[in-house]
């Protein structure tokens, strides 16, 4: 009981510390993306100084940069290049990482090389190799045929970063508690517990049911990959992974293929043959249920991609008016403001990784549960 | 659109890393932090468990002590009632014994003194008769004096006799 106490002490002491920590963050993080933004702008008005960098980029900015028109700025590029992915992880203009292509065709089998080798010392795309690079895929540059595009993009990038905080995170967590036996949790330990506590006891225990133990890995790992995904998407610089369709794709579908792989009898007897409604209901209730099995995964897609897309863009918004009234009082109010919404969005990344973590628990307790007709 | 198609590649990546992510986690975070977490509750909960047990065994040890406590005050009761009746007993044995004796005593005394009462009267009575009779030969003597007063009792003394 003692210990317990010296639990919540130590984690309401420390309650203050990681509160200022997020708002000096988040300032930070406003500051940061208006004065890189402002200079990636400053540089689309001088081209000239282009010609000096191996840097690279296919920025619209600068396509029209090099065409003499400075002046033109193109906020709708320039978010989405910021949201999507790309072969080149572009921090500022003067500061971008060329990242590895990795291709494989039946015709020239696996290829591996520096995505610098498709820009030329003027950004612009060129064939490498007998490639061609047509937006995200790779072509074959003869014969114009698909290649499988493996590539580490930004996002990928991003993906193997996520997963290494993710690792080193938790498994010094995993080793305080082997270390702390029967103590009292301490540091990262005692800031992670609660969180932990949390996904086990509010959203695999109450709905999931009583075999919530076998699903909780996969839950917790859910959870927390959104969680450090959608912060760390947060940052300057970094990429919006969580927020990238593919990825949360990928996680509706393993999370679909889970919840019907764990689907008992009475999961797909409601589904196909509804109990306690008339014949011809059934019929028509068929197709609906079938459908519902499917837009589950399609609304767990939409939703995290959507949610953490449009608070890049709305972020990336207010940070373009600035450039596009030309004005620094415009600059400094949208800055207040990104710093207003950057809190909110600290918000939404824990909503959305609680989201996504609940109703994959709900689905699962969904095609779990036991008759009870 | 780029942003609202997913592409292959990512995807793979994703799978990979993330099913990748699952097991490794799954066995070297998960697996010791639930299970830490989990014996820590089940140790909380014995803890709490044998207060508890504690606090029973207290209080059935203290509710023993009250019983004991009050046989005690039971017995002390009854052994000062006892004592208080046997004392009344001896009381009134020692009352209705004296009680007795000095009935016996004044009886006796009373006895005595009719004896002594009879004797004495008998004794007076004797004197009675004595001094009666002393008298009546001292008056006889004096009547008797002279003749005729002898001569007249011995005619009433004959008188009577002629009457039986």
């Amino acid at each position: 009981m003692q210990s317990e106490i010296k639990t919540l002490a130590c984690f309401t002491m420390k309650m203050p510390f990681f509160k200022t920590v997020a708002t000096l963050f988040s300032l930070l993080f406003g500051l940061f993306v208006g004065v890189s933004a402002w200079a990636q702008h400053a540089e689309g008005n001088h081209p000239q100084s282009d010609t000096a960098q191996t840097a690279l980029h296919t920025d619209l900015t600068h396509a029209e940069g090099d065409a003499g028109e400075g002046e033109k700025f193109n906020v709708n590029e320039t978010i989405i290049e910021h949201v999507t992915d790309a072969p080149v992880w572009h921090f500022a203009d003067h500061l971008v990482l060329p990242l590895p292509v990795i291709v494989y065709s039946k015709e020239k089998g696996l290829d591996v090389f520096s995505s610098s080798h498709f820009y030329d010392e003027h950004h612009h795309v060129v064939e490498y190799n007998g490639y061609k690079m047509e937006g995200r895929n790779i072509l074959i540059a003869a014969t114009g045929e698909k290649t499988l595009n493996l590539s580490i993009t930004k996002n990928v990038a991003m993906l193997f970063l996520t997963a290494i905080v993710l690792l080193w995170v938790l498994l010094s967590v995993a080793k305080a508690y082997k270390k702390n036996a029967g103590k009292a949790p301490s540091g990262l330990q005692s800031f992670m517990e609660p969180v932990i506590l949390f996904v086990r006891d509010e959203i695999a225990k109450p709905n999931i049911g009583k075999h919530y133990e076998k699903y909780l890995p996969y839950i917790l790992t859910l959870f927390f990959f959104i969680l450090f995904g959608n912060l760390l998407g947060l940052l300057p610089g970094s990429a919006n992974l969580t927020g990238n369709i593919a990825v949360t794709l990928t996680l509706a579908v393993l999370t679909f293929l889970i919840t019907n792989f764990s689907g008992n009898g009475n999961y797909w007897t409601h589904i196909f043959w509804t109990p306690g409604v008339p014949l011809l209901l059934r019929i028509i209730i068929l197709p609906v249920e079938i459908i519902g099995v499917f837009t589950k995964p399609f609304a767990l897609t939409i939703r995290l991609f959507v949610a953490i897309t449009a608070g890049h863009i709305v972020i990336l918004s207010l940070i373009c008016l600035g450039f596009i009234f030309h004005s620094y009082v415009v600059g400094v109010g949208a800055s207040l403001l990104v710093v207003f919404i950057n809190l909110i969005e600290l918000l939404v990344a824990g909503i959305q990784a609680y989201v996504f973590a609940l109703f994959t628990a709900l689905y699962i307790g969904m095609a779990t549960e036991e008759g009870h007709h | 659109m780029d942003l609202l198609t997913p592409g292959t590649g990512l995807i793979v990546w994703q799978v990979l890393i993330f099913l990748g992510l699952v097991l490794v986690l799954a066995k070297y975070a998960w697996k010791p932090i639930l299970g830490s977490l989990k014996e820590r509750e089940e140790s909380i909960q014995q803890a709490l468990d044998q207060a508890e047990k504690a606090k029973q065994e207290m209080a059935s040890l203290k509710s023993d002590n009250e019983k004991l406590l009050k046989e005690a005050r039971e017995e002390r009761d009854k052994i000062l009632r006892d004592a208080r009746t046997a004392a009344s007993q001896i009381h009134d044995e020692a009352q209705t014994t004296a009680k007795k004796t000095a009935d016996k005593i004044i009886e006796d005394a009373k006895a005595v003194i009719n004896t002594e009462k009879q004797t004495a009267l008998r004794d007076v009575r004797a004197q009675v008769a004595l001094f009666s009779l002393e008298i009546a030969e001292k008056l006889i003597k004096k009547n008797l004096a002279n003749d005729k007063a002898q001569k007249e009792l011995t005619e009433t003394l004959i008188n009577d006799l002629k009457l039986n």
